[in-house]
């Protein structure tokens, strides 16, 4: 069984962003880049299945710039065998990686594909189920398990009331949440490795597809300060301003 | 920018992608395994012996070493090592590297210069995180002046017998050897050898060194050789021609000690412009006074420049030529920023940085022993000086 996983460079978790004077985006000048957390999950999940003998190879793709390709080799050094980058420029939209992760599930085939649930930089939580979608292929989302079954894939779903199991005929699509798995580190001889997989680049004209923006940002402006608290005098006080003044109690 | 940590950090085009990958898995690592003990391990002035094993399986410990012994050494370069070291300064957490890292010191005599038998029995363990190993070269009647040292190794028949004591020894109390600078020869620098000592050898004892200014979590230790009896063919590398293998051995070291602090330094950057940018005090924040923001700003000047000389001495290094009077005055440059650093961090934080508990007040312990250990500052510069014929 191919699995393909998809691997996102996002700026790091640790990394508090600062919007730009601008007001036009994030201010990514030289801040720490990292694979988004949930992407390294599905990495983790694919080179288990690999591992389980499940799995006989893990591609790992990302869509972006030549700086994606770090990403991508991390997922190598992790366990993926081979990584595909889709060379584009800019931001690219939800529904632009969907459409060109179709475009890599067209050539390789894959009989499973694995994603983070969403990505921590734009939180759109959106391509999964728009791959879904555009393949026509059984999608499996937020899971914290995921079990082989002959041509299914068993998957447990998180969802707000506890958890759900779906079964899905393959291939099929899943997105991991957190608890998923705990990813590995990369060992340095792993990343040493790495360097030898092999890595293709396409362009998004090679997966027939011609990148666009449907989306515009007007504005990106850092959540407004917290207000200093005050003490209160008493409890009469604080029924009081919570009353009229916070207006959280009637 | 926002002035933190990676943010801080000059762009060095010598980094690559596998450069960035082992960035990324070395700080999960010591994000994981030793941030969330940092201050505790502090305080208790120890790091526990499990740390070894799983600093090797990521590959910390074997860096640089060769394959044939479980090192990486294939594709690693210099930058490898700038990043390694950058690193771990970031848990801040005095004596943990010191003592997790001491085979970066006391292992290079044996693989550049020991006998086969003796990297094969040696090399394995240390880089498997199962057994350690210590440099023995300071004794207490003298430490820089290391061609005047005291400590004997006598001949008898297939064994040296040694006698005298070392001193300031990191990772001393859990070293399983020691590569010990010995006196074979007589007076000056002719007469030293280089010799691996064992420490369970009879005659052999040790005394903890435990209540420094810095180094908490660090087993330095006093070692004592009384009649302790070692086979000639422990010697690494010529007998009496020791002090080459002691000199060559510095380089490498004051390199990978420059790099830490500078990074300790970027540290106390990092935690003096968070704190500034939300601290209020007249009415604004203490970033927009002039006084604090000049402050940060010579903060920075004087990391840029230690950046900008330590990729200078790496280039060098990567190059094959490697300057040791540059290397002995970069050691200088950056002891002397890490101490302002930690000086005008401590100011900016006030009370605060005062406690314990916080990054900048244990860097700020930190100093001293990183203006003294692997050649003080006067040492440094006296060599440089001896190095430009002045």
């Amino acid at each position: 069984m191919k699995v393909l996983v998809a691997v996102k460079r996002v700026v790091d978790y640790n990394v508090k962003v600062r919007a730009k004077a601008d007001g036009s985006d994030v201010d990514l000048n030289n801040v720490k880049m990292a694979i988004n957390p949930f992407c390294e999950i599905a990495v983790e999940e694919a080179v288990r299945l690999k591992e389980a003998g499940t799995a006989t190879e893990v591609v790992a793709v990302s869509i972006g710039d030549k700086a994606c390709q770090e990403q991508i080799r991390t997922a190598l050094a992790l366990g993926a065998d081979r990584g595909i980058q889709v060379e584009t420029e800019g931001a690219v939209e939800p529904l632009v990686v969907a459409k060109l992760l179709k475009g890599v599930i067209e050539k390789e085939q894959p009989q499973l594909v694995i994603l983070g649930k969403q990505s921590i930089d734009g939180d759109n939580n959106q391509t999964g189920q728009m791959l879904g979608a555009l393949t026509n292929m059984a999608q499996g989302t937020f899971a914290s398990e995921v079990a082989i079954d002959g041509d299914k894939v068993n998957v447990t779903r998180e969802v707000d009331g506890g958890l759900q199991t779906v079964s899905l005929n393959l291939p099929a699509i899943v997105t991991t949440d957190l608890r998923l798995n705990e990813p590995r580190y990369a060992s340095l001889p792993n990343i040493m490795k790495a360097k030898k997989k092999p890595l293709d680049v396409h362009t998004p004209a090679d997966l027939g597809v011609e990148p666009k923006a449907h989306l515009t940002t007007l504005k990106v402006e850092p959540p407004a300060e917290r207000q200093a608290g005050i003490m209160v005098e008493s409890v009469e006080q604080l029924v009081d301003k919570l009353k009229n003044e916070a207006k959280v109690i009637s | 920018m926002s002035l933190d940590f990676d943010s801080a950090r000059l762009p060095n085009p010598n980094f690559n992608e596998e450069h960035e990958a082992w960035r990324t898995q070395l700080r999960r690592f010591i994000d994981t395994e030793i941030m969330p003990y940092a201050e505790e391990w502090d305080e208790a002035g120890e790091i526990p012996m499990e740390l070894w094993p799983k600093a090797a399986e990521v590959g910390l410990l074997g860096l640089g070493y060769p394959e044939e012994y479980g090192g990486v050494q294939e594709g690693i370069d210099s930058w490898y090592g700038w990043i390694t070291n950058e690193e771990l300064a970031r848990h801040s957490v005095g004596g943990v590297n010191a003592s997790l890292m001491v085979h970066g010191i006391g292992l290079p005599p044996v693989i550049n210069w020991g006998p086969d038998w003796m990297k094969q029995e040696i090399a394995p363990p240390v880089l498997r995180g199962e057994k350690h190993i210590s440099l023995g070269i300071t004794e207490p009647g003298g430490g820089s002046d290391v061609a005047q040292l005291k400590t004997t190794a006598v001949r008898d028949g297939d064994h040296f017998i040694v006698n005298g004591s070392k001193t300031y020894i990191t990772g001393g109390m859990r070293a399983n050897w020691v590569s010990t600078a010995v006196r074979t020869g007589g007076e000056g620098a002719g007469g030293v050898s280089m010799l691996l000592i064992p420490t369970d050898a009879e005659g052999f004892s040790r005394t903890p060194l435990d209540r420094k200014q810095g180094w908490w979590a660090s087993d330095t230790a006093t070692l004592y050789f009384d009649n302790v009896r070692v086979p000639v063919e422990n010697l690494i590398g010529e007998e009496n021609k020791g002090f080459l293998v002691i000199m060559t051995n510095f380089n490498g070291e004051r390199m990978a000690m420059a790099a830490g602090m500078e990074a300790l330094g970027r540290v106390c950057l990092e935690e003096a412009v968070e704190w500034a940018r939300d601290r209020n005090t007249f009415g604004k924040r203490l970033a927009d006074h002039q006084v604090i923001r000049h402050k940060i700003a010579m903060m920075k000047q004087k990391l840029n420049a230690t950046q900008a000389y330590i990729r200078c001495c790496y280039e060098a290094i990567e190059a094959g030529s490697p300057d040791p009077g540059d290397i002995a005055l970069l050691k200088v440059q950056a002891s002397e920023t890490m101490e302002f650093c930690a000086r005008e961090a401590m100011q900016i934080l006030g009370g605060i940085g005062y406690m314990r508990g916080s990054r900048v007040e244990r860097i700020y312990r930190e100093v001293r022993v990183n203006a003294i250990g692997g050649g003080s500052e006067e040492i440094m510069r006296d060599l440089a000086a001896r190095q430009y014929k002045l």
